[in-house]
């Protein structure tokens, strides 16, 4: 014991001789660097491939380079993360898109949370039970022995029909009401003209669940599978690994993932409380520059370092599923039917495209499907909703922190937007799976193309 | 020496057969004592063995006794390999610390500790440390109020009905209410340990205490009345009647009450453990059944095998202890 004490200080002191001599070397570069207002952090996360920023900004050092020493820590549900991020007892986390939108607004809990970093692109798959597979099969296009993708909710119909005949209820999964997975898997259901149900939470109804021709409930993410094997759901919506587990389980079949339901759809971002932001601008901005750092990691050459992330993510701290499960969809491919592989590169987007970027026309477009399910009970002007976007997606700060990796030439200006002329709005987007064009800075007009959804002043 | 040895039950006889005392006597008993007990074993791995393969989940084929040492041997790998870690952990943050005075001469170099993730071995010390502390926290309260209503026939009778009423309740059902209330009172902005710990050592504290109240109650209230009427004729006092009387005669009835608690108090923790994520084995039982990795089964399994034969040991030392300070030795031997 005493050895390793002696040991461990000459390499302290050795090492602290180096330092010094860096220091030194070093002093006029870094002369105004800032210190971190709060050095330990603890951040919280969902078991889900898509938290692949954190775990990859932890283990290269990206953290502790900005000084920062953070604790990462897995939360039970999206409810308990979201309230511990609320009450302090976590200075942040990965967050559904929606739950700073939602909390702000006072849908579920009340609190002012904001993101200046979103976290990824894509990433989610709509899976159903084998049985309910069997039964929409008859219903799609075949081309070569195999079914043609996109897979549209049409197929479903005749099945959520027959269950709906029966007087059974045809019951699904999602991950938390203001999810994206509940967004897509709505989105997936009312363009195959299944309705999933609004919400009235005027009334105090806020299972979503009013007029619905398949009913959604709420299972976290890791129970997803073993919930579909215990029959209690027929299919989910869910981030990675939980669709690919379904198949190796051999429980079920991923018939879409949201990328061919909405192509480059922004999905999980890092949130704080408004508050923790207001207290610690410099660790904030820093906690940013270590996570564009690492997302830039995760995309570098064409993916090339995915292999490595995934061995990461399937640690047991992190995702802690097996290395196959998780590095089917982090490489680029998505296994439907078991032996069924087909390529899908830009499955997980992690920088490429902008993706890190928290872009208005994003946080709008949730808004816009809040109000369409009735999560927002009353019209909304397109002012409310842009005033509502700049309260929560915050690219100010997002701008401060890249600009300083520039600076340091640790990424180039031309891997962001240019932030001189960028709005914070995408031109209208088109990609989704029932060919409506997206502009964020119509969210009114959008919401009226929508044949299923509540448009204008309607109410519940 | 040999007298200490041979007062271990299963190395006595060897060590009369080193003397040369009555060897087929002897042989006997190392059968009786050694042998049974090794082939109640082996046809346990042996069933266990032919169960697992015949037994197929959605995570894989059920673990055997080969995949248990397998995944064991794994757990220990990790260990080391993180401490590994935490050593290089330590040693950037002295050079950080060390840059950052040379630019910033006011600064105080702090040490944070290791943010890595807890390995198993430290798991089974946070449990072991938790379950402790729960129940010498419920021991302090359970052996006074056991005494003090063994004492009094009629404390006794106000007090049983509540007793009752408390005892078979389960820690999952305390558990919110602990959760809550731990919230609520235990505020600081720097605390000396985390809630979770002290959520979890009250939930402790609280299903472990009955057992040993009851028990330490009848004990007192059993004592033979030849003594109670010894003390009468000294007029020893409250207090000395109880340290020198009712104690000693007590003790045995109130250890058996303290191996109830210790065992219960065990497999509270687990459980509360698991439901609340508060640090230990328990959660790290659940967090290998959410990863659902084909790792994850072996792994539980093992954490069923150290969670028997932790609680086997600490039931092993209480017994010892209670053996040390009983004087009735024919009291204490299972």
């Amino acid at each position: 014991m005493r050895g390793i004490k002696t040991l461990r200080r000459t390499f302290v002191k050795s090492a602290l001789v180096l330092a010094a001599g860096m220091a030194t070397m070093s002093a006029p570069l870094v002369s105004a660097e800032e210190w971190a207002e709060k050095e330990e952090l603890k951040f919280g996360f969902i078991k889900l491939t898509d938290m692949a920023p954190l775990a990859v900004a932890y283990e290269k050092g990206y953290f502790e380079e900005e000084g920062l020493y953070v604790t990462l820590e897995a939360q039970a549900n999206w409810k308990v993360l979201l309230d511990r991020v609320i009450d302090g007892q976590l200075d942040g986390a990965h967050m559904l898109a929606g739950q700073p939108l939602g909390a702000t607004i006072g849908f579920g809990t009340q609190a002012h949370i904001i993101t200046a970093f979103s976290m990824d692109l894509n990433g989610n798959g709509i899976t159903v039970s084998n049985d309910i597979w069997s039964q929409m099969k008859e219903h799609i296009p075949h081309e070569d022995g195999k079914p043609v993708h996109p897979i549209k909710a049409d197929a479903l119909k005749p099945v959520v029909e027959k269950y709906k005949a029966d007087g059974k209820p045809f019951n699904m999964g999602m991950v938390f009401p203001v999810s994206t997975h509940n967004y897509e898997l709505r989105y997936w259901l009312a363009a195959g003209g299944i309705h999933p149900g609004y919400y009235a939470p005027h009334k105090g109804d806020t299972s979503g669940q009013i007029d619905a021709d398949a009913l959604l409930s709420v299972t976290p993410p890791p129970q997803m599978p073993a919930t579909m094997e215990a029959g209690t759901i027929y299919g989910y919506c869910v981030g990675e690994p939980w669709n690919q587990q379904a198949v190796f389980k051999g429980i079920g079949v991923p018939v879409i993932t949201d990328y061919e339901i909405w192509k480059n759809n922004p999905e999980k971002v890092f949130g704080v409380s408004k508050q923790w932001a207001d207290k610690y601008p410099i660790t904030h901005k820093k906690v940013v520059k270590a996570m564009i750092r690492a997302a830039a990691w995760l995309d570098a050459d064409n993916n090339a370092n995915r292999p490595e992330a995934v061995k990461i993510l399937s640690k047991s701290q992190y995702v802690g599923a097996d290395y196959d499960v998780i590095a089917n969809s982090m490489t680029g491919t998505f296994e439907y039917e078991k032996g069924d592989k087909r390529e899908v590169p830009d499955f997980n987007v992690f920088f490429r495209y902008n993706a890190t970027y928290p872009y208005y026309s994003d946080a709008i477009w949730y808004l816009t499907q809040m109000r369409r399910w009735g999560q927002i009970s009353e019209e909304k002007s397109d002012d409310w909703f842009m005033e509502t976007a700049k309260k929560v997606y915050r690219p100010d700060i997002y701008a401060s922190a890249a600009k300083e990796l520039i600076k340091e030439g640790k990424l180039d200006a031309k891997d962001f937007p240019d932030f001189a002329t960028e709005t914070g709005f995408k031109p209208a987007q088109k990609g989704f799976i029932d060919n409506i064009v997206y502009d964020g800075s119509k969210p009114n007009e959008y919401l009226k193309k929508f044949e299923i959804g509540l448009k204008g002043a309607e109410k519940i | 020496m040999t007298t200490a040895l041979s007062n271990i039950a299963w190395i006595s006889p060897f060590v009369s057969i080193a003397k040369g005392e009555d060897v087929s006597g002897n042989i006997q008993t190392i059968i009786k004592t050694i042998g049974l007990p090794l082939a109640g074993l082996l046809v346990f791995l042996m069933i266990w063995q032919a169960a697992a393969s015949n037994i197929n989940t959605s995570l894989g084929q059920f673990p055997g006794p080969g995949d248990v040492v397998t995944q064991t041997k794994g757990l220990l790998t990790e260990h080391f390999t993180e401490r590994e870690k935490a050593d290089a952990f330590y040693e950037r943050q002295e050079k950080r610390n060390a840059a950052r005075v040379k630019q910033d001469p006011t600064y105080v170099p702090k040490i944070r500790d290791y943010t890595g993730k807890p390995t198993y071995i430290d798991q089974i010390g946070t449990s072991l440390v938790t379950v402790l502390s729960g129940f010498i926290l419920a021991s302090l309260i359970a052996i006074p109020f056991g005494i003090v209503i063994g004492l009094s026939a009629n404390l006794y009778s106000a007090f049983n009905p509540v007793i009752q009423i408390f005892k078979p309740v389960s820690p999952l059902a305390w558990l919110p209410i602990v959760t809550m209330v731990v919230s609520a009172l235990y505020v600081s902005d720097d605390p000396m340990v985390p809630k979770s710990f002290v959520t979890s050592m009250i939930t402790v504290m609280l299903c472990c205490l009955w057992p040993t109240v009851i028990n330490t109650a009848v004990g007192v209230a059993s004592i033979p009345k030849d003594l109670v009427n010894v003390s009468q004729v000294l007029r020893l006092s409250y207090m000395e009647h109880v340290r020198k009387i009712v104690l000693p005669s007590s003790i045995p009835m109130v250890f058996t009450g303290l191996r109830l608690s210790l065992g219960i108090a065990w497999m509270v923790l687990i459980a509360a453990e698991m439901l609340a994520q508060n640090p230990g084995l328990g959660k790290f039982v659940w967090d290998e059944f959410q990863n659902g990795s084909s790792d994850s089964l072996g792994r539980i399994m093992v954490a069923v095998i150290t969670i028997g034969l932790i609680g086997f040991l600490l039931d092993r030392v209480m017994l010892m202890i209670q053996r040390k300070v009983s004087w009735d030795k024919s009291a204490a031997t299972r």
